[in-house]
């Protein structure tokens, strides 16, 4: 499986990359929505976008809408990571078609706990 | 920490709650120690040890601090969907005529497990019927803390979908409040499992005593089991954690329970071939 990782800073970049890296995802990364939208029109086809909400050029809000208005990219799984923390933007997210929410700081079993959520990741198997 | 203060901590620890640190684990009693220490004005983990010994609220807070376990919410999910599949629906069918049910977080810890449930039981729990959950614990401050229901945004991550967080929880400051209706369901007591008896505890439909056992040494683990036996109604379900097992209990214990495979889930249900149960005092106390 295919992971796109859209955030402003690398180093919370290469956080997540391990993460989900760790979980057999071949990851991608974009430094803003606009990047992340240029690597989708350009054919690549991930089953997850972990998606900053503040970033230059182009937000995660917008890179959320823009990815629900192609009906081509329907199966792509949206997840926010973002400090945005209020509960209007939550739902704002989500109604916007994001399916999943991380609140920024987070602990690595936080990503992972939401992807089995999503059924990305086995989920409920004893260690 | 010095070796004699993990020994003195380690007793302590045993002796109030049964729970047994081994040496291998002086690393999280140090953990969970030190912004005690620091608090208390200690100069290191020994000398806060040494407050420890002649001081009762130290001690109490200290016990608190050692007994606190990382949680999340769904822990696991299976014992959840078990819930919402077979126990919930197998349970209702039973109770047609008093449509109430009542359920067991045993150990408690900050709550989680028991405002899993809770959610649940308001997405799952036809209208007409009633339901409440008692979460137990022996420490004072997680109970305090499940009252409250606040928690941190790094909490809220731990798998909990953000449709719940949105639909279950108020914004308070920088923390999460569970909301009143959910809050309500649930009823905290303190109550230590290695207690010989649980008196005025009640009888419960469904109880959850996961990640719990592995703490209490074996006696203490077969003490628990036997009177889980005595407060789950005869059609109820325990579960224990994933990694728990009950292979290794002495038969007479055994032959009081049967299992039941529910998905990746293993219930413990009292066993059918065993005879009625005698009228206890706690039995009668929480009737």
């Amino acid at each position: 499986m295919k992971a796109l990782i859209i955030d402003d800073s690398r180093a919370m970049r290469s956080i997540l990359r391990r993460i989900v890296a760790g979980l057999d995802f071949e990851t991608f990364e974009a430094a803003n929505g606009q990047e992340a939208l240029d690597q989708l029109n350009d054919g690549l086809m991930p089953e997850l976008c972990l998606v900053d909400w503040n970033m230059p050029v182009m937000d995660g809000y917008t890179f959320i809408t823009s990815v629900r208005a192609n009906q081509g990219w329907r199966n792509i799984t949206l997840m926010m990571v973002t400090t945005e923390s209020e509960q209007g933007q939550i739902v704002k997210a989500l109604a916007a078609g994001a399916h999943e929410y991380v609140i920024k700081p987070f602990t690595p079993d936080a990503i992972v706990e939401k992807l089995e959520i999503l059924g990305l990741v086995g989920r409920g198997i004893p260690a | 920490m010095g070796q004699e203060s993990f020994q003195l901590i380690a007793a302590m620890v045993l002796r109030e709650t049964s729970i047994i640190y081994d040496e291998r684990k002086d690393y999280l009693v140090e953990a969970r120690l030190h912004p005690l220490a620091t608090q208390a004005g200690c100069a290191s983990i020994d000398e806060y040890v040494r407050l420890v010994t002649i001081n009762a609220e130290e001690r109490r807070k200290a016990i608190d601090a050692l007994t606190i376990n990382e949680t999340s919410w769904f822990r696991d999910n299976a014992p959840y969907q078990a819930f919402t599949e077979t126990i919930l629906p197998t349970l209702m069918a039973n109770r047609t005529t008093r449509r109430h049910l009542s359920i067991w977080s045993a150990a408690c810890s900050s709550g989680q497990e028991a405002y899993s449930i809770a959610m649940l039981l308001d997405q799952h729990l036809p209208a007409g019927w009633t339901a409440e959950i008692v979460a137990t614990d022996v420490s004072t401050a997680m109970l305090t803390r499940v009252q409250k229901g606040r928690y941190s945004q790094v909490e809220m991550n731990r798998g909990l979908p953000a449709t719940s967080l949105v639909k279950y929880f108020t914004r308070v400051g920088t923390e999460f409040e569970i909301i009143a209706p959910l809050r309500e369901k649930v009823r905290t007591r303190h109550l230590n499992l290695a207690d010989p008896a649980y008196p005025g505890i009640g009888t419960f439909d469904f109880i959850l005593l996961r990640n719990v056992l592995i703490y209490f040494d074996q006696p203490t683990k077969h003490g628990i089991l036997r009177r889980m036996h005595q407060h789950l109604a005869p059609d109820g379900y325990l579960l224990l954690g994933s990694s728990e097992t009950t292979l290794d209990l002495p038969p007479d214990l055994n032959a009081l329970w049967d299992r039941e495979q529910l998905g990746r889930v293993q219930a413990h249900r009292p066993a059918t071939s065993t005879p009625p149960r005698p009228i206890t005092t706690a039995a009668l106390a929480g009737a």
